[in-house]
């Protein structure tokens, strides 16, 4: 079992705490894992990405080769094109639909979602609206991993364990929350795609 | 004992817990910082009375992790790589008093310069002042090599430069660690002269760091980090250093390269082991996560012996880190570069954050200057340094920590005037109070616009030397008290900030004006922990 998997969103947006989560399950399952992060001036504001590799047998490099990431999971839809050439042919492109514009020439959203559905492998979905509607707009990366945990190589079970774990200084209610969060983006992307059973 | 998931940062930072370190001095830099963090944090190194301090620039830290390996403890000082150029002086001269309580110096490079103004590559610094050089090339290797590191250092009793790269700096990895070694116990050095370096003792320790370097090649050669793998495609050879190894065998199934590997990860570089692969094959290609220089031994100047590839040939690009990929075509093996990034992707940039007081500096400096003509404003590295950007565009140099200041006094002198500096207060401590004393000294004409944001704010909000302090350093250094002015960089104040800087600007002298507000960072960090403090006082009530 392999997964690579480039995290990716603007600074400020939290993609280590996805990181964390699958981190923390994976290592429970007892697979090895590297894991590159994005340190110093690149955090205000600024695009930032994560290398997460996870495999049952000793990993070599910390950064992943160009074109074998199998997943890229983004918390924003213009940050999602930007490892586009990280990704697999056959790789999962999961990607936030809402944009963080903090830039004058942000691209329109239709030519941005043209580009995102160009991409085989795809799972679109505004996790921040999803987040919302749960009413805890907070968790929203947590409807991201949701939304990448049918394809992640990782038992469902053990992403759920990782949270509860990870949150469980916070109190059951936000444990709560955020277990609700990946499940919904679970139910999202198994509703676009139906994958085939491979969780 | 149950592997632990660390940054090889933390790596580091947990060996030197491990393996009896007494003090760990530094001065923040990316990707060096979270190693002093690390150790600034560890309930075990608190238990073990291990002292962690920033010192007020790179050159301090280095000399007070002299001192104490002079008092015969273990000791490890930690910076970015250009932090070696400023502690230079103390560093090499280092190799000539030689250490007694072990020393490591760990300097952090930064290939592609992800945050730093150039990527020179710390092992020539270790070569030129003739010290051993470690170079790990995993976070486990990181871990091990300060064990090892403080072991040849004491056996030699030679400071030992360990080199790490950004990649391994910030990437985690399970580390299984080893038994704890008790802290040395005060011991001064054997010969008191040890560490005068007079000419004519100097000359004498000189020699013998001389004739100790064929011991320290010796010490190469058998290294548990430098090893020959062979294997039968014997048309090239590969020299891979650090974590050059990595990117190398990531390509090859099962990790099994079809040539013969030469794998180093510690200097002086081991001759016979690099004889014996050039012997046994046709061409060699040399992989390094830096500047090309084993390659740049190996071809000589003549460049007549046998094919040596690497970034001098263009097999590799002169450039930038080391990836996969890279390694993979210069290896000949597909490019497996994926779909290209769409062309509507843009940059984004870092800013400022929202609220950050720089910003009400660089409006009213702006604004201030906006009836001279552009291209008078030195400034200098920190947070501030994105005035460079849009919407700002207000700052027209940035080269190396403290040159602000200096730089707007050789413009003011060749007659820029009016010339501004901008600087932050930890760069100020760092490396701009000299400048200004020379400025005072030489009766200038700048102004210097002192940033005080009470903290290290782009390296994440590490304590700043000289909080509350500022106005008095300047002051002591001549500066006219009634030309320090210390101003509020919010919009409310905007015309009253306006009119203070007309003024200094128009003094002929030197005039300091100084913004002072914290950084937005480190208050809203302060308000979450005294937060936290305050539920778990309930809780306990
Ligand atoms: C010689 C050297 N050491 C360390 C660094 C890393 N570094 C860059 S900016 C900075 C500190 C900036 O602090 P300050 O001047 O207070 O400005 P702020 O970021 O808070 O605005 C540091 C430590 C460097 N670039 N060069
Ligand atoms: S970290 Fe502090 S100093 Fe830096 S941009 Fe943010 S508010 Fe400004």
């Amino acid at each position: 079992m392999k997964k690579d998997i480039i995290l990716a969103g603007v600074g400020g947006q939290g993609i280590l705490s996805i990181a964390a989560t699958i981190g923390t399950a994976a290592l429970n399952a007892g697979l090895h894992l590297k894991q590159a992060e994005v340190h110093g001036m690149s955090q205000r504001g600024g695009d930032v990405q994560s290398n997460l590799r996870i495999s049952d047998r000793e990993i070599a490099s910390d950064l992943i080769p160009f074109g074998k990431a199998d997943m890229i999971i983004s918390v924003e839809p213009m940050e999602s094109l930007r490892y586009l050439p990280m990704l697999s042919p056959e790789g999962w492109l999961v990607t936030n639909t809402k944009p963080y514009i903090n830039i004058r020439n942000y691209p329109e959203m239709e030519k941005l979602m043209a580009e995102i559905q160009l991409q085989p492998r795809h799972i679109a979905l505004d996790a921040d609206e999803i987040a919302r509607q749960l009413g805890s707009p907070k968790s929203a990366n947590m409807v991201i991993l949701g939304a990448a945990s049918p394809f992640l190589g990782i038992d469902y079970q053990q992403l759920k364990d990782a949270i509860s774990r990870i949150f469980s200084k916070k109190g059951e209610e936000v444990v709560k929350v955020n277990l609700d969060a990946l499940q919904a983006g679970r139910d999202e992307a198994i509703r676009q795609k139906a994958p085939a059973d491979n969780s | 004992m149950q592997k632990l998931l660390l940054l090889g940062d933390e790596a580091i930072a947990q060996g030197g817990i491990d393996a009896g370190m007494s003090g760990i001095y530094a001065y923040p830099g990316t990707p060096s910082t979270e190693i002093t963090e690390y150790v600034m944090h560890s309930k075990e190194a608190k238990a073990l009375n291990i002292k962690a301090s920033w010192g007020a620039n790179e050159k301090t830290a280095m000399e007070t992790a002299l001192g104490m390996s002079y008092a015969g403890k273990r000791a490890m000082v930690c910076m970015k790589h250009v932090g070696l150029n400023v502690a230079a002086d103390a560093f090499v001269n280092s190799a000539i008093t030689g250490a007694n309580g072990g020393l490591i110096v760990v300097a952090a490079d930064d290939p592609s310069m992800h945050s730093s103004q150039n990527e020179q590559d710390s092992r020539f610094f270790g070569k030129f002042a003739l010290m051993p050089i470690l170079e790990p090339g995993n976070q486990q290797e990181a871990y091990d090599m300060v064990h090892f590191g403080f072991e040849l250092s004491e056996k030699f009793r030679i400071p030992v430069l360990m080199r790490i790269t950004t990649r391994l700096a910030h990437s985690r990895s399970g580390v299984a660690r080893r038994e704890n070694r008790p802290q040395n116990s005060l011991k001064l050095p054997e010969n008191l002269k040890q560490f005068i370096l007079l000419p004519a003792n100097a000359r004498r320790q000189y020699k013998a760091l001389l004739a100790n370097q064929p011991a320290f090649i010796a010490s190469s050669e058998s290294s548990p980090f430098n090893f020959l793998i062979d294997h039968a495609d014997k048309r090239l050879g590969i020299i891979a250093c650090g974590l050059a190894y990595n990117y190398l065998i990531e390509n090859f199934e099962n990790h099994e390269v079809p040539h013969p590997v030469l794998r180093i990860g510690q200097y002086p570089a081991p001759h016979k082991l690099i004889e014996n692969l050039y012997d046994q094959c046709d061409s060699i290609l040399v992989l390094e996560d830096g500047y090309p220089m084993l390659e740049e031994l190996l071809r000589g100047l003549l460049n007549r012996g046998k094919t040596i590839k690497g970034r001098l040939d263009g097999t590799i690009p002169r450039d930038g880190e080391l990836n996969p990929n890279i390694v993979a075509v210069a290896l000949g093996l597909a490019d497996t570069r994926g779909r290209d990034i769409p062309a509507l992707v843009t940059g984004r940039p870092p800013s400022l954050c929202k609220g950050c007081p720089h910003i009400y500096s660089y409006n009213a400096l702006n604004e201030a200057l906006s009836e001279f003509y552009k291209g008078r404003v030195f400034s200098d590295i920190g947070c501030y340094t994105l005035g460079a950007l849009e919407p700002f565009d207000a700052i027209n140099s940035c080269v190396d920590m403290g040159a602000s200041i200096t730089m707007a006094k050789g413009a003011a002198d060749a007659g820029l005037l009016p010339a501004v500096a901008v600087i932050g207060d930890s760069t100020f401590t760092h490396s701009g109070m000299t400048g200004l004393l020379d400025a005072v000294n030489d009766h200038s004409s700048i102004t210097v616009v002192i940033l005080d944001n009470a903290t290290t704010g782009m390296t994440g909000g590490q304590d700043s030397a000289a909080v509350g302090k500022i106005e008095d350093i300047c002051e002591a250094l001549g500066v006219q008290k009634e030309h320090i002015r210390i101003i509020n960089p919010l919009q409310k104040y905007h015309e009253e900030n306006l009119a203070i800087m007309k003024e200094e600007i128009a003094f002929e002298g030197v005039s300091v004006i100084i913004p002072r507000r914290e950084c937005i960072q480190t208050v809203t960090r302060r308000m979450r922990e005294a937060k936290k403090l305050q539920s778990t006082e309930k809780v306990e009530a």
